[in-house]
Order: C-alpha cells, then structure tokens, then sequence
C-alpha cells in the first residue's frame, strides 16, 4: 500500500538555507545540495525548496541550487516561493523540479491554476495554502501569511483542486511555529471536501505530532517540517521506525 | 551509449541526469540516426496517452523505436512510456500503441476503492512475480515513486512485478528485450538508480 510521505522543507535565500544546525558528515547546512543529499540519504521521500529570495539575482542563485540538487538527488522535488506566472513554472521545471506549489500568485490570480495544468498536468501543480482561524471560520492568507484575504479556506482549496491544482499543502498559521503538533481539526476539514493528497504542515514538534497526525488525520497523505528537522530534533529514520512500530506504513531504506 | 528518445513530452532532466550520476554515456535525442546508434533506448514520457502516442508517431520515432526493438535491442518504457509499449491505451478514448507487449492501459476509476486518491502519487513497494534482471539488485519491500492515472491490464505474459493499490498493478513488464516501468525509476532513490543500472547491462 501507499506509504505516508515524510517532507523535509528548506528556505532558500539567495542561493542559501537559512537556518539549520551541524549533522555529523554535512560539512556546510547552509548548502541546500549538502543538506538535500543528507535528507535523502536519511529516508526523506520528498524535498520541498521554498525561495523566500526577493532579488532577480537571488532568483537566478535560487535556480542555479535547484539544478545543481536535480543533478544529484533523485527523489521528488517540489519548488515553491515567488511563483506568479506559467513562466516561473517554465524556470523550475527547466532546473529539475517535479512539482510547483503556488500562493498568493494563485490567490491573484487563480487562471495561474488551470494554466499550469493545461501546460504540465495537475500533478504537477500543488496549491499550497496558509490559513488562520478567524472568528470561527477558516480564512486564507497571502503574503507568507502576513494579509487576512478574508477569503474562505475550504472555498478556495476547494476552487483550487477543482481548477486543476493535484495536491495541496495545507499551512496552519494557528499551529506553526508552536510546536504542539499538526491541525488535525483543519486537516480533517480540508481532507474532507477535496479528494487530491494532502500535505501537512504547521506544528510538528516532534516524533509523536506525526504518529498522532496519521492516526488521527487518516486523509492526510504527507507530513512536512522544516525547524525540527533542520535543528536535528528529529532524524527521520528514527521518525520512520517509530511510525512504523506504530503500524504507520512508512517507505523504510537500506 | 543510452538514447533517451526525445518526441516532446515531459522533462526529461531527472532521467538523463539520474543515467549520468551512474557514469553511463546518455544521449536525449529525436534523430533517428543516434537511437539506431545506441546500444540502449529509453521510451519516457507524462501525459496522455493519446496526446503522446499522436507525438511519437508525428515525429516517426515510433518506427525508429520499433524497428530497434525488432532487432533485440533492450528498450525500456518509463510510466506512460511503458504505457505505450503495449496494444491499447483508453485514456480519453482508445488508441492503438505500439504493440509490443500483450495487454492494453486503463484507468483506475472504477476498478479501485473509491477512497483511493486517483492518482496515485508517491512511494509503494515493489511485489515481484517473477524474477528479472532489472530486479536483481532490488529487496523484497523496497518502494519506487509512482504517479499514474491507467495501468497496464491484461499483460500477465510480460508481468515482473506489481504493486498493491486497492488491488495488485502492474509495476513492472518484460518480455525478451522490451521491458517497461509504471513508476519513476529517475526519482526513486537509490532503488530506481539500481534498476537503472541494471538496464544498462540487461541484454
């Protein structure tokens, strides 16, 4: 059966991770092709490179690393960051991503969708969204999370999907940073109404976040993290093993 | 040297470097001239089956490509270029492939459990039926990355190995010289460079 997808994320910034600590044999966690084949060697099934680069240069570093990893790491990679038109899509692809996750380019203009899908497939367009309780209900937000859109999430996502996007990852401003474990609540609300995967992100504080993520958001396909992997706080073989004991069925290397 | 025949669709990147990373000489080509050259080719392709199957032939490849195989040269077919390989795809009506392999590609819709996402996207293990050279260097359990809508049907001549996804699909096919994979060996890890590079010595 399908194995549930572990994602370490890393932000890119001119050419740069931007955070991360020493693993033993990865002389330089700053380099995203160190850090990416370290990951990929450690069992991640999938790498997510998010481009917080503002600059043309920056953007032009940004693609240089995203070829220079395709080059080496052969697991799926998905890009996002900056990505507003069918011709950054052109730009990642070119450089060896396999998905493209779009944003607040997609919030602007949601035609992005279907265009992409049209040109590449919907598998290869992931909508990624970042979303926020407010007074009760679940509302999109742009800008890295900065802007209430005062759009309604679950209409959107759903909009998303039915536009072409084939996988959506679901960011939970309310849980990020926080660390007490995934949004099983919003989780389960987006799994609900759309019938792509979906990725998990926001919260991950540690092994058990995940076992309680797959046990109680049976839906969600995928969970990612980006402090608690980088910090070391969780290796993902031990991540896999735990998961699998917990009768989680996980993809297991070596 | 490996020509990766080059007809229009899909990135082919990820194949032509994961084939490099393996130090083996790979060519990505549409001339006729360079894949009767190679000592192996490798039929890739995303899409539809229609759509791709229209490409390859508009661009006379798919004569180059059955002519080689005709003569023992080892072919391999990637996901939908593996698709291609056999007599039919009904993937938004029917289209005749290039009938090397018995067996014809259909959708998963309505042959699944409904609650199985469609498509399927990620990592599953490989359960072998029988063994083949490009196996030879893979364990029991070991998973590959697939991403498919259709899967090969009625192709138990040339079935290796299947995967189990609401019911058991066809992974991996081989019959003589021509061999195909549903999944991407080019993201699989170290997994698929092992396949990869038993397709480079299978003869």
């Amino acid at each position: 059966m399908i194995t549930k997808r572990i994602i370490p994320c890393l932000d890119v910034r001119n050419g740069r991770v931007v955070k991360g600590v020493n693993f033993e044999g990865v002389q330089d966690v700053s380099d995203p092709v160190e850090l990416a084949r370290h990951y990929s060697d450690e069992g991640a099934d999938e790498l997510v490179f998010y481009d917080i680069t503002a600059s043309v240069e920056g953007r032009q570093l940004f693609t240089d690393v995203l070829r220079r990893v395709a080059e080496q790491i052969f697991i799926p990679l998905t890009v996002g960051g900056g990505i507003n038109t069918v011709e950054d899509f052109d730009r990642v692809l070119k450089c060896g991503a396999d998905k493209v996750s779009v944003n607040s380019g997609a919030i602007r203009n949601p035609a992005l969708i279907p265009e992409a899908a049209r040109k590449y497939g919907s598998q290869c367009v992931v909508l990624s969204a970042d979303v926020k309780r407010v007074e009760g209900r679940f509302h999109v937000f742009s800008h890295g999370g900065r802007i209430d859109t005062g759009m309604d999430a679950l209409e959107w996502i759903r909009q998303g999907v039915a536009l072409g996007a084939g996988e959506v990852v679901l960011n939970s401003i309310d849980t990020d940073g926080v660390k007490q474990g995934f949004d099983l609540e919003m989780l389960n609300a987006v799994t609900a109404i759309v019938d792509v995967p979906v990725i998990a992100s926001g919260g991950a504080g540690g092994v058990q976040d995940f076992v309680t993520l797959f046990r109680e958001a049976p839906g969600v396909d995928a969970g990612l993290a980006a402090s608690i992997f980088h910090f070391g706080e969780v290796g993902i073989p031990a991540l896999k093993q735990v998961l699998a004991e917990n009768g989680i069925n996980v993809r297991r290397i070596g | 040297m490996i020509a990766i025949v080059d007809y229009g669709v899909g990135n082919l990147f990820s194949l032509r470097c994961s084939l490099q990373s393996l130090g083996l000489d790979t060519v990505v080509t549409a001339d006729p001239k360079a894949i009767r050259n190679a000592d192996r080719v490798i039929l890739p392709g995303v899409g539809a089956f229609g759509d791709a199957i229209d490409k390859l032939r508009a661009t006379g490849l798919d004569q180059t490509v059955l002519e080689e195989a005709a003569h023992g040269k080892p072919l391999l077919g990637i996901c939908l270029g593996m698709q291609l390989l056999f007599e039919k795809g009904y993937e938004f009506g029917e289209h005749d492939g290039l009938g090397l392999l018995h067996g014809s590609v259909v959708p998963m819709q309505g042959t699944i459990p409904p609650e199985l996402k469609i498509p399927q996207m990620g990592w599953n293990a490989l359960i072998r039926k029988r063994s083949h050279p490009l196996l030879r260097e893979v364990k029991e359990g070991d998973c590959v990355y697939f991403v498919h809508s259709y899967y090969a049907a009625d192709c138990d001549d040339s079935l290796v190995a299947t995967t189990e996804y609401g019911k058991e699909l066809t992974a991996l096919v081989a019959k003589d010289n021509v061999m195909g994979c549903q999944f991407h060996p080019e993201k699989s890890g170290n997994v698929g460079l092992k396949i990869l590079r038993a397709f480079s010595t299978v003869t």
